[in-house]
């Protein structure tokens, strides 16, 4: 109680209690009590059962092909990101600042319509998809298009983490090393990447996790053949249909958010070697 | 040269990426002409899914400011046990998949779920009809506002909200005056975010709105129904409306930006010209 | 600073102002319809375009006779997540259902429907009927006529899940029964059939439409099993020079059924005018949408007038073979069932 009376002391400005009780009533209601319900449905299933449902083949290969699929075109993002972000901020050129403003459509583009959008452009039928049939490929109900997908709606993190940092970047270190003979690829690779690469790990991790639970703009081109290009989210919704399926669902989502979990712990690792490697 | 490749390569990459799908829509949009079109957007059903759209929207916005403000004054402005847990929880809703969102949404409202039977006894209907719609919106847009706050808040310190108060001004006089002007910008480019997300959410909503058609169908649900009904032009006629919606929100956003975070941005262009 | 530090006043109650407002008017425009009566119709999935015409007839039907105005509104799926989602809380009125166990599952899960409700209207609730067809690309490639030709290696069939979906389980237990009825037929057979044909199944779509969409818009599978109404409608809407209808040579005698949801209109006061709607689909008028509409009509006179409409094959029941629903789904679908047995561990390519 005196721990207390002390601890209010210490907040000198008003509204502690009234914020910390709207925080909590909704932080509550909406995030904390959802994840309650599940993780007690999934105790009500024996761990045997769990255990079968995790290894049914189907559920393996979707969980495979969603984070399989998300780390790509996380990767992708991360180059195509780091590229347009340089040529966007040391670079001017007719249409800059419109690429610019544009980069942020994947996030205010509906997913569904951009999946709808996407799934037409590259149907057997579409404009692009005719065009890489002619040359062999096929991008619709394969991981291409899920990549595809992946890749749009997941594009901006990387630019926009990375931007305001080369923005930031001072002329004058450029000077010096140039001054000190170092030239264009060296500057990029000992000064630029390195100041850059925690900023981009922030983007390419926002992605990831983006692209593992991505739904609307996935199942339009996917083409959501089980074993092939059925993803874990699209998997949960069909069990979530079944008769009887919510176990199975409950499941499904849990190891997601297991896995999800373990891959941005180790991204946060990364990110703070990265850091303590630029000190 | 190598500055002429690096851009044609992204130039190229961004026309296919993104100019690519605007055009497509809008060309499919049209594409049985004009007056279909005006058709496709005009009949009631999608107006009444125009209408549901704004009506989620607006309210997910005004849950998310009053979270937003409220969570924003509490993390930036005090200091107390478990304050991580909770930055934590904010962010929480990122990284989980919408799909999942309308599950547990049902697990927690659906008729056999925990609160189901008890709010039926009552006669409040939340799973397949507009309030789940909202809590699942609300859910998947929780982190755009109170995350563009934050920092916002913490960089500005509370000296000022302090001054104010040793010459005895009230909370809400000094949240008023001095915190929201401060903010204002801020908390205008976390509800442009917040708009873009809640209006096109499509995944969470799919499944705990029952897919009601004139009744639970947003926007993105309404899209959906007609490219299932072989309608596909209408589908695209009304996309298109969201595509316009998502373009001004990209003009105001770059706007804010413009006059929010003028020291980061568009120094690039007096500094770090070309070299 | 870029801007005056002044009172953000304004700025703050102009848009909360407007946002009120828009808050205002859509509750408003919502409220509009407080004035007329409005049903809930769950239906399953390829019924879309059918009730959508039916709806205007029986509200002009309504208005015409009561007086009063009624909005129908629609919600359409696969007919097991349909089925689920009403056991869940979705406030159906009435359920149009793509069989009778979707809706026996409601009456035993909840207690919305009595259990007794097949005998409640004509026909055993079922006001229309179908049967199972075959759908094939231009020129019928791959020289699809009957059932077998559906287990030939390189076929690929498309047909949606029957753990969610009405229509699979209809294509599952045709195909099992013309095996079954083949004269050397027996249920390992059967089986073996049943095996072969959804080897050749590339993807299980939640429902009839999904299953359309992939065959038509996405291009995949040499042959859609659906059912008859589905396919003519496809054939019409989406042209006669693309797709061809293939009658094999038997099929089941498909009988989506409809009911009431006592609790529901119950509690929010529809019941007449939601047990209205479903005894009018008997009526000539709306038999006749039906038939337009490619369902079969329960009516004499107007099955006779629309013989020609629809192909004449030999047709079985699902009580011939099955013995019921209950023991079908019993056999074939529940968990671990048949289908499991047979699905499950082959890995499609």
């Amino acid at each position: 109680m005196a721990r207390l009376i002390q601890n209010r002391q210490r907040h000198i400005l008003p509204g502690f209690g009234l914020n910390m009780g709207v925080m909590l009533f909704f932080v509550g209601l909406l995030i904390v009590l959802p994840l309650a319900a599940l993780f007690m449905h999934t105790t009500n299933i024996s761990w045997s059962k769990f255990v079968d449902i995790a290894q049914d083949e189907r559920v393996q290969s979707a969980l495979k092909l969603s984070f399989s699929s998300a780390i790509i075109a996380a990767l992708i993002n991360l180059f195509a990101g780091i590229m347009v972000a340089w040529v966007l901020v040391r670079y001017d050129f007719i249409g800059r600042r419109l690429f610019d403003s544009l980069i942020d459509f994947p996030f205010a583009l509906p997913t569904a319509v951009a999946g709808m959008t996407l799934a037409s452009l590259y149907d057997h039928n579409g404009w692009l998809g005719g065009l890489l049939k002619s040359v062999g490929v096929q991008v619709v109900q394969t991981q291409a298009g899920i990549v595809l997908a992946l890749v749009f709606i997941g594009f901006p993190f990387v630019v926009r983490s990375v931007q305001p940092v080369l923005a930031d970047m001072n002329q004058e270190i450029e000077q010096a090393a140039k001054s000190l003979g170092a030239n264009g690829r060296q500057f990029f690779w000992r000064i630029v990447l390195p100041t850059i690469l925690p900023a981009a790990f922030t983007g390419f991790s926002l992605a990831l996790a983006r692209g593992i639970g991505e739904y609307g703009s996935v199942i339009f081109i996917a083409g959501n053949i089980p074993y092939v290009s059925e993803i874990a989210p699209l998997l949960i919704a069909i069990r979530v249909d079944e008769e009887s399926g919510y176990e199975s669902a409950a499941v499904i989502a849990i190891l997601m958010m297991i896995i999800a979990f373990i891959l941005l712990l180790l991204g946060n690792v990364l990110q703070r070697w990265t850091r303590f490697y630029q000190k | 040269m190598g500055r002429i490749l690096l851009i044609t390569v992204t130039v190229i990459f961004l026309l296919f990426l993104l100019i690519m799908p605007i055009a497509f829509i809008m060309i499919e949009a049209v594409g049985s002409g004009l007056q279909p079109y005006a058709q496709a957007i005009g009949n009631q059903a999608t107006l009444h899914a125009i209408l549901l759209t704004i009506l989620v929207t607006a309210v997910t916005i005004v849950i998310n400011i009053i979270i937003g403000l409220s969570g924003a004054w509490l993390i930036s402005k005090f200091s107390f046990r478990g304050k991580a847990f909770l930055t934590t929880l904010i962010e929480l809703p990122f990284s989980i998949s919408p799909v999942v969102v309308g599950f547990l949404f049902i697990l927690l409202f659906g008729y056999n779920g925990w609160f189901g039977k008890l709010l039926d006894n009552y006669g409040i209907q939340i799973a397949f009809a507009v309030p789940g719609i909202i809590l699942v919106t609300v859910f998947v847009t929780f982190p755009f506002i109170i995350r563009e706050l934050i920092p916002l808040m913490q960089e500005q310190g509370k000296d000022e909200e302090e001054t104010a108060l040793s010459l005895g001004a009230r909370g809400w006089s000094i949240f008023w005056h001095i915190t929201l002007p401060n903010i204002k910008w801020g908390l205008l480019y976390g509800v442009v975010l917040c708009l873009a997300r809640a209006m096109g959410e499509f995944g969470a909503v799919s499944i705990i709105s029952g897919n009601i058609q004139g009744e639970t169908d947003t926007l993105t649900l309404h899209i959906k129904n007609l490219y299932d009904g072989y309608y596909y032009n209408e589908a695209f006629a009304v996309s298109s409306l969201l595509l316009i919606v998502a373009l001004a929100t990209l003009l105001i956003k770059s706007f804010l930006e413009w006059s929010f975070k003028p020291k980061t941005k568009y120094k690039t262009k007096t500094t770090l010209k070309k070299t | 600073m870029r801007y005056k530090q002044q009172r953000p006043i304004n700025f703050i109650k102009k848009s909360m102002l407007g946002i009120a407002s828009f808050i205002l008017s859509a509750f408003l425009i919502s409220g509009g319809y407080a004035q007329t009566q409005t049903i809930l119709n769950v239906s399953y999935d390829p019924t879309r375009e059918m009730y959508r015409a039916y709806n205007d007839l029986f509200a002009n039907y309504w208005l015409n006779t009561t007086g009063r105005k009624v909005r129908i509104t629609m919600s359409h799926g696969g007919s097991g997540a349909q089925a689920r989602a009403v056991i869940d809380g979705l406030q159906a009125d009435v359920v149009t259902l793509a069989l009778s166990y979707d809706i026996d599952i409601i009456a035993e899960k909840t207690n919305l429907i009595p259990v007794g409700w097949q005998k409640r209207l004509n026909h055993q609730s079922a006001p229309y009927v179908s049967t199972i067809v075959f759908l094939v690309r231009q020129g019928n490639p791959k020289n699809i006529r009957d059932w077998n030709d559906l287990i030939r290696p390189g076929v690929s069939v498309i047909t949606p899940n029957p753990k969610t979906s009405g229509v699979a389980r209809w294509n599952y237990l045709a195909a099992w029964g013309y095996a079954l009825l083949q004269p050397d037929g027996s249920d390992e057979k059967a089986k073996s059939f049943i095996g072969k044909l959804f080897a050749n199944v590339p993807i299980l779509d939640t429902g009839a439409r999904d299953a359309t969409n992939t065959f038509i818009q996405r291009g995949i599978g040499d042959v859609l099993v659906t059912w008859e109404n589905e396919a003519l409608l496809a054939l019409q809407r989406l042209g006669k020079n693309q797709y061809e209808v293939v009658i094999p040579s038997m099929s089941i005698l498909a009988e989506p059924t409809v009911a009431l949801v006592d609790g529901n209109v119950d509690k929010k006061g529809t019941r007449a005018v939601a047990q209205a709607y479903l005894e009018y689909l008997y009526s000539p008028e709306a038999q006749e949408l039906l038939a337009q509409h490619y369902y079969r009509p329960t009516l004499e006179s107007v099955a006779k007038k629309h013989q020609n409409r629809f192909p004449n094959l030999q047709l079985f029941t699902i009580d011939q073979i099955f013995g019921g629903w209950h023991k079908a789904t019993y056999q074939h679908f529940v968990e671990g069932g048949i289908f499991d047995q047979l699905y499950t561990p082959q890995k499609q390519k």
